[in-house]
């Protein structure tokens, strides 16, 4: 075996471990269960209301849709901050100072990342089974629908999280630069409310990024064909969603490296030591 | 094979760095021979760091030639990278892993790198007894005092058994106690090992204790190149000699001491006590070649007072 594929194993490797770390650490285990709660609060709220013009419930739609734009969320929020975190604590200059270190070192995010939506999907989907009806309208069919939905867009929104904190400069400066526009996207993406009801210029601007079509085909894995009265042009427009998310995959497999490589090139010991001096600051 | 050995490890010539309109390095060159532990120390400022990470191959110069291992640095190959050791200032990452899972997966990158005479990795066990770090293995990271994660710091420079050492200030905030186990390590390396070992430093007591040779920047060159002893002799060549005479105390400097003493002896007998030689240390050294540049006289001059010195 070449040293390179021995790095990739050993990274898929360092990524599992982290995984397990993450399980047992309360402040994961806070984070998801916060996430939880207030999710399904929200869909238990509004568990009675109709959506506009049909009989389905909201929960109905909006759970799909959450579990969609989970996907982006984690996998761009996700390995940003990690990355930008990493780049000031020395954990990158580190893997840059070991024999295919980087190799490995993204390696293990890919898989960390990657089984990071394993208990974010356990813990909105299993309590949502009980606290709503009729979640998925589909049976199996649907449930390989979510597979491919999902792994396709692992694909397309990771490298997006590996650019973002390539090029942030700080974590400090996430908010501004991956938190705030997520949640903006997130917002005309027809997440929580039907994009139809949206206007205009927000229905041309959401359908050029992968969340709404996450959205979209999340929704066409759990809901009925009949729920497609609410979708632009009255369809799941599945081949569409499938030629978007692998643009966006293909682009981002072509650009994340050359990102990346040029962010590592750059880091040094005398960086780290001034992101350390500066976060001393910052705290104080 | 024998050609490796009489090469030296470390060649640089007339390496410079320019941030902007400042040059930090203005043509430092220097070599480091197999097997010897070197100590690069100057002011604040004097671009000590830049050197290094130059050599590291984290940074890329100026201009000037560097070569690391038979290899420019900034072109090194991930193989380079299996021979070469750098101790990092670490603070908080990996703290959710334990001493001893961090260092058994680092070291598994070199396992395609072991040779008959050199077995990569170091077996985790002996490197954190190495280190001192026995008792801590299964504790989290995030819960080590700053003495116990910098001596993680070395062993993790260390875990790919490296032909090559770079360490940046290694002891700063160590407690005596910390530095003397930290000394131990570096003799242990540098002897059993034969590891050729780079090192920057504030401490000069450090430097003399761990130095084969000591190498000072200033003013953007390497203004002094010698071991401890030849430093202090060839720059400061006058001794101090104390004495006491019918309780009254004396002191007089001089450039031959033994001469001095014997010729007090001649004169007084024994009614000369508390008699001592002091020579110029190497703190008294280094005061004065760095006062020399701050009070403006410049590299140049500094640099022909030590070449005339040392001639």
């Amino acid at each position: 075996m070449n040293p390179k594929t021995r790095a990739i194993r050993t990274g898929i490797g360092r990524g599992w471990h982290e995984f397990k770390l993450g399980l047992r650490s309360p402040q994961d285990q806070g984070f998801y269960l916060v996430m939880a709660l207030v999710i399904l609060g929200y869909l238990w709220l509004n568990r009675n209301n109709e959506l506009e013009g049909t009989s389905m419930l909201l929960p109905t739609f909006a759970m799909p849709s959450i579990l969609g734009a989970l996907i982006a969320f984690g996998l761009v929020i996700g390995p940003g901050y990690a990355l930008a975190m990493e780049r000031e604590d020395g954990t990158l200059l580190r893997a840059k100072a070991t024999p295919h270190g980087m190799t490995a070192y993204v390696s293990g995010h890919i898989v960390l990342n990657s089984l990071g939506l394993v208990p974010t999907f356990i813990v909105i989907l299993v309590p949502g089974m009980f606290l709503f009806d009729d979640l998925m309208q589909n049976g199996a069919v649907g449930w390989i629908t979510f597979l491919w939905v999902t792994v396709l867009g692992l694909l397309a929104t990771l490298p997006i999280g590996i650019i973002l904190g390539s090029i942030v400069p700080s974590v400090q400066k996430m908010g501004t630069w991956g938190f705030f526009p997520i949640i903006a996207l997130t917002a005309i993406s027809g997440i929580f409310v039907p994009i139809q009801s949206l206007w205009g210029w927000a229905r041309v601007v959401a359908q050029i990024f992968p969340i709404y079509w996450l959205g979209l085909g999340m929704r066409s894995a759990f809901l009925p064909d009949s729920a497609t009265v609410l979708e632009i042009g009255g369809s799941w427009r599945t081949t569409p969603t499938v030629i978007i998310l692998s643009l966006w995959a293909i682009a981002g497999f072509v650009i994340s490296p050359v990102v990346l490589r040029r962010m590592a090139r750059r880091q040094s010991g005398s960086q780290v030591e001034a992101a350390r001096h500066e976060a001393a600051q910052w705290v104080r | 094979m024998v050609d490796v050995d009489m090469a030296p490890v470390i060649q640089v010539s007339d390496l410079r760095m320019r941030y902007g309109s400042v040059d930090v390095l203005d043509g430092v060159g220097f070599e480091v021979r197999h097997g010897e532990v070197v100590t690069l120390l100057g002011p604040n400022g004097a671009g000590k760091t830049t050197t290094i990470e130059i050599l590291e191959g984290f940074r890329e110069r100026s201009a000037g030639n560097v070569e690391v291992l038979g290899v420019d640095p900034i072109r090194a190959s991930e193989d380079w990278r299996a021979r070469v050791g750098v101790v990092l200032q670490s603070w908080r990452d990996h703290a959710r892993w334990t001493p001893r899972s961090l260092l058994a997966h680092l070291g598994r990158y070199y396992e395609p790198y072991s040779t008959l005479e050199r077995k990569r990795p170091y077996d985790t066990e002996q490197l954190l007894k190495m280190v001192g770090l026995e008792s801590q293995a299964e504790q989290k990271i995030r819960t080590l005092s700053g003495g116990q994660r910098r001596r993680l710091d070395v062993a993790v420079g260390i875990v790919g058994r490296p032909e090559l050492l770079f360490l940046d200030e290694p002891t700063a905030g160590f407690d005596p106690q910390a530095k003397r186990e930290f000394h131990d390590i570096v003799h242990a390396l540098a002897d059993l090992e034969d590891t050729t070992i780079m090192l920057t430093t504030h401490d000069l007591d450090e430097a003399e204790k761990l130095a084969d040779r000591i190498l000072i920047l200033a003013g953007g060159r390497i203004v002094a190149n010698g071991t401890a002893d030849q430093l202090a002799r060839e720059i400061t060549r006058e001794a101090q000699v104390r004495w006491s005479l019918n309780g009254e105390q004396f002191v007089h400097a001089t450039t031959d001491a033994t001469r001095f003493v014997r010729e007090l002896f001649a004169q007084h007998g024994e009614d000369v006590s508390d008699l001592e030689v002091r020579r110029a240390t190497l703190e008294d050294t280094y005061i004065a070649m760095v006062q020399q540049f701050e009070s403006g006289q410049g590299t140049a001059a500094a640099v022909e007072a030590f070449e005339e010195a040392t001639e």
